[in-house]
């Protein structure tokens, strides 16, 4: 069956499987692979080899071994991570995510679904429905699948029953009524002993439906090219001055030479001049294709932009609402900032509202502050910059979106843009008379912020007030914005939450560039344990204005001095989340100023920054 | 309008490999093209040059020469650098070449580890490449099936299975921490059928053993091994015989194994491996360890 072909084509199907534990996923893909004769004969034999060694099904062949690939899998008989399988036929090739049950089943389900068009969900008849299979049903349906195959699998151990078949497949259409799936087949099969799988079962006579192969080679795949035309920007070909082309995978609809089409963006809009070839220039290409486009203009695009139909734009936008699957061991804290990954676009930004999160049990809406490992939630997101996007369910390669952890480099959550916020859009900033370059030549010193990072206890506030007073003397603009005091106003509203704390510093960050944009030296002394909001506050401001100042001082220092008796009270267990003692502290890696302050008193480390400080932003002592 | 007929499975995989070789380019500071010069390796080559078309490709090949690859091979690798203008780097462990490692007198694993893999390494630490282009496929062997398209290795070039990145849609996440390294498998999704259909279709020229030929070999244990050059240690009783074999898989020449075979053209190999019943790797003895030789060498450094 595996025929090689020249000249003839065939289609290519992407399918993932789902299920819960003990429903028979891996032995349905392994008797897939063996009766389309996708395995050759020495695996067959280490097999029947390994079937004895590691098999569950006693002396049987356990087809499941065919894919459990890892060697840690196989001794524990479970598969762990998503593999990757390849049944061809004549008339399809399959790529097939296998995608196990138990353990982090939302993130490896969403891993299979992202790029599969048609979800195999996997039914033990003998157990009927269970809460796994809704879940799975119901990220499938976040996932955008519309095509569902309901494999109602070890038919074979409720004797071929029929009625039985029928009763979880109309339970199972009930339940799934709320979602969008456009197509659900229930099929009877016996993955164990393949009825129903590749070849028709004889066991079943009141069963006149197609094997689970018959159907997945009839599907007709999902059809992106009757879409707008988008082509999301990878990489500008430029090898000399005669030539620029963009290059990129089309993610809808169809391009001719001539077509009108909008940078979005920048919303300039010019023509296709030629779609550029190894093998010539091509006078069409559509939705999948990997391309290389001219314009007719010379417009600057880079990575990141769409080109796109000029009569069907996309949504550009910085704010939009979203689900989110949360990846990551660490939570997701809103306001905390991440890259966000958007088409060819890489972008930062936080998580500005956690609307609810899924109780994906009961297809319920929670309240929540944060979201956790394998937690689904409708978020609003709020970007550094504006990019260009479509909804999910109207273009998955437009709509879809990872966000990577700034400081670990997780990818830590997937998300599926749902719709645009309008609220940016509608603000237009107000453009000034009188600018920062203005104020830097009255002021005679260019703004600064100093951020003061260190335990509580440290010294953070005792060498930023000597700082202050020393710059104030020498004529300088300064402003101190100390931890406690903005508790006790502006952010009076926030506790010692991993999240109240991001949030604390998110508005720190914004007075402080407030005040640096007014042309101040801004002091801040935070606390601020979290190296990602220290580098969030960096980005805000032009490079060469943000100095992070470590004051590195041990905890037992800092213990033992204890100024306002706070460590007395976190270590008899009267204030919780504590920074040092039950909430973490991640010091500065490449700090500007390092302050060691078990080494020196105050008024010679401020001697130092000083020092460093005022040729830095062009500050000479007053006379 | 809209077009009627569907994309066919070759431009999906062709379109597939080009958008990850493109991103790949896009992403890292210094990628490198780790180029083996058989047949996945010519396939990825042609996809990477579509990919960059008219321009040259944005970075270099690297190959590691053991300095036991078939004749054959070396001829093919020089006269495509030169024909096509590639920058092609060349590096052997010429340390352990001359403390006579040779994968006649040290088991495979050793030599594999020694000659390639420690190679590999110490050629991606000298030009403080971030990420590297490999033409593994997931088809080939059990461990690879679950391998991420970019696939993060730690600053002792390992791979840990067990934490990998998620890979959702096509968005790859290329953030590397210092030390950090990533391989790039353009060719994941594609499957030995997938490669000769495409070397046909695309008309890409590949070594001439992957064609039957009269060869002198001799058989050992039940295979066939190609007596290359004068440094092929016979046993007292074998005399290399003329046979018509082909290689369905090019390594070091006497850790891979020919098969018997009358296949001398593409349509000939193509209809000869759709009777075949035997995996593409079976003729590849350093796999041969125990079914998770592939797996403990991946974590190694191997590609």
């Amino acid at each position: 069956m595996n025929d090689m072909r020249l000249q003839e084509s065939r289609s290519l199907l992407r399918v993932f499987t789902c299920g819960s534990v003990d429903d028979g996923k891996s032995t349905l893909i392994g008797r897939l692979l063996f009766d389309t004769d996708n395995v050759p004969d020495d695996q067959r034999t280490a097999l029947l080899w390994d079937s004895k060694r590691y098999g569950t099904n006693g002396t049987e062949v356990d087809y499941a071994l065919l894919v459990d690939g890892l060697e840690a899998e196989r001794e524990q008989g479970i598969t762990i991570d998503v593999a990757y399988r390849f049944v061809a036929t004549r008339r399809r090739k399959f790529i097939i995510a296998d995608t196990p049950g138990h353990e982090q089943y939302t993130r490896n389900m969403a891993t299979g679904a992202s790029n599969a068009e048609v979800a195999v969900l996997l039914i033990d008849a003998t157990q009927g429905l269970q809460p796994q299979t809704r879940r799975h049903a119901a990220i499938a349906d976040l996932l955008g699948i519309r095509t569902i195959v309901l494999a109602i699998n070890k038919i074979d151990l409720i004797c071929y029953s029929q009625s039985r078949f029928m009763e979880i497949a109309s339970m199972f259409h009930d339940f799934a009524a709320k979602f969008h799936f456009s197509s659900i087949t229930p099929i009877p099969l016996s993955a164990r002993h393949g009825d129903n799988v590749v070849w028709r079962s004889a066991n079943m006579p009141w069963y006149d439906g197609p094997t689970i192969l018959e159907h997945l080679e009839s599907i007709e795949p999902e059809r992106a090219e009757v879409g707008p035309f988008r082509l999301p920007v990878q990489w500008v070909n430029r090898p000399d001055a005669s030539f620029r082309g963009y290059a990129g995978t089309i993610a809808s609809g169809t391009v001719r030479p001539g077509d009108s089409v909008v940078i979005s963006g920048s919303g300039r809009v010019t023509k296709v001049a030629r779609i550029v070839a190894a093998d010539g220039d091509r006078n069409t290409a559509r939705a999948g294709d990997a391309v290389t486009l001219t314009i007719a203009d010379a417009i600057d695009i880079s990575r990141g932009d769409v080109i796109a139909s000029s009569d069907s734009r996309p949504e550009v936008a910085d704010q939009f609402a979203a689900d989110l699957i949360w990846m990551d061991a660490a939570d997701l804290l809103p306001g905390r900032p991440y890259l966000f990954r958007i088409g060819t676009a890489t972008v930062s930004g936080v998580v500005s509202r956690i609307k609810h999160k899924l109780d994906i049990d009961h297809l319920e809406h929670l309240a929540a502050d944060r979201l956790s490992l394998n937690e689904i939630g409708a978020v609003n997101v709020a970007l550094a910059s504006p990019v260009s996007f479509d909804p999910y369910e109207a273009n998955r390669r437009m709509g879809a979106f990872i966000v990577i952890d700034r400081v670990t480099n997780t990818t830590a959550g997937a998300g599926m843009i749902r719709f645009p916020l309008r609220r940016a859009n509608n603000i237009h900033r107000q453009a000034v008379t009188i600018r920062s370059t203005d104020r830097v030549a009255r002021n005679r010193h260019r703004p600064a912020i100093l951020w003061f990072t260190g335990l509580s206890g440290a010294g953070k506030s005792t060498i930023a007030n000597l700082l202050e007073a020393r710059l104030h003397a020498a004529g300088a603009h300064t402003y101190l914005l100390d931890g406690d005091n903005i508790r006790h106003g502006l952010n009076r509203d926030l506790g010692f939450t991993d999240a109240d704390r991001v949030e604390n510093i998110r508005r720190v960050a914004e007075v402080a560039k407030l005040f640096a944009d007014a042309g101040l030296i801004v002091l801040v002394s935070f606390i601020s344990p979290f190296r990602a909001e220290r580098q969030m506050a960096r980005e805000l401001v032009e490079p060469g204005i943000f100095h992070e100042v470590f004051v590195d001082t041990p905890i037992e220092v800092c213990r033992s001095r204890d100024p306002k008796g706070l460590y007395r009270k976190a270590d008899a267990g009267q204030i919780r989340n504590f920074t040092g003692i039950d909430s973490a502290y991640e010091s500065p890696e490449d700090p500007e100023f390092w302050l060691r302050t078990v080494d020196s008193a105050p008024e010679a480390l401020v001697d130092s920054l000083y020092g460093e400080l005022a040729p830095a932003i062009g500050l000479e002592d007053s006379p | 309008m809209y077009l009627t007929e569907h994309a066919s499975d070759l431009d999906v995989l062709e379109a597939e490999g080009i958008e990850i070789i493109r991103e790949a380019a896009a992403s890292f500071r210094k990628p490198v093209m780790l180029y083996s010069i058989g047949k996945d390796s010519s396939v990825m080559l042609h996809l990477a040059r579509k990919a960059f078309y008219p321009a040259k490709l944005p970075f270099p090949l690297l190959h590691i020469d053991t300095g036991w690859k078939f004749r054959e091979m070396i001829l093919h690798r020089d006269a495509t650098v030169k024909q096509l203008g590639l920058d092609l780097i060349v590096r052997t462990n010429t340390e352990a070449a001359a403390n006579g490692i040779n994968p006649f007198d040290h088991a495979a694993s050793v030599y594999t580890q020694v000659m390639k893999t420690e190679a590999l390494k110490s050629a991606l630490d000298e030009f403080s490449f971030d990420a590297a282009f490999g033409g593994a496929r997931r088809d080939e062997e059990k461990s690879r099936a679950k391998e991420r398209i970019f696939s993060i290795r730690n600053a002792r070039h390992g791979w840990d299975p067990k934490s990998q990145r998620p890979e959702l849609w096509n968005l790859f996440n290329p953030a590397l921490a210092p030390g950090q390294t990533m391989r790039v498998f353009p060719l994941s999704n594609w499957t030995e059928v997938d490669i000769w259909s495409y070397i046909a279709r695309e008309k890409i020229n590949v070594v001439p053993l992957y064609f039957a030929k009269p060869r002198p070999v001799v058989e050992r244990n039940g295979q066939l091994l190609m007596v290359d050059d004068h440094r092929f240690r016979l046993l007292s009783n074998e005399t290399p015989k003329l046979r018509s074999v082909r290689f369905r898989t090019l390594g070091c020449y006497p850790l891979t194994a020919a098969i018997e075979s009358t296949a001398s053209t593409l349509e000939a190999i193509i209809s000869e491996m759709a009777h075949s019943r035997l995996s593409e790797r079976q003729g590849r003895l350093i796999d041969h360890d125990d079914t998770a030789a592939m797996e403990k060498k991946k974590r190694e450094g191997y590609f």
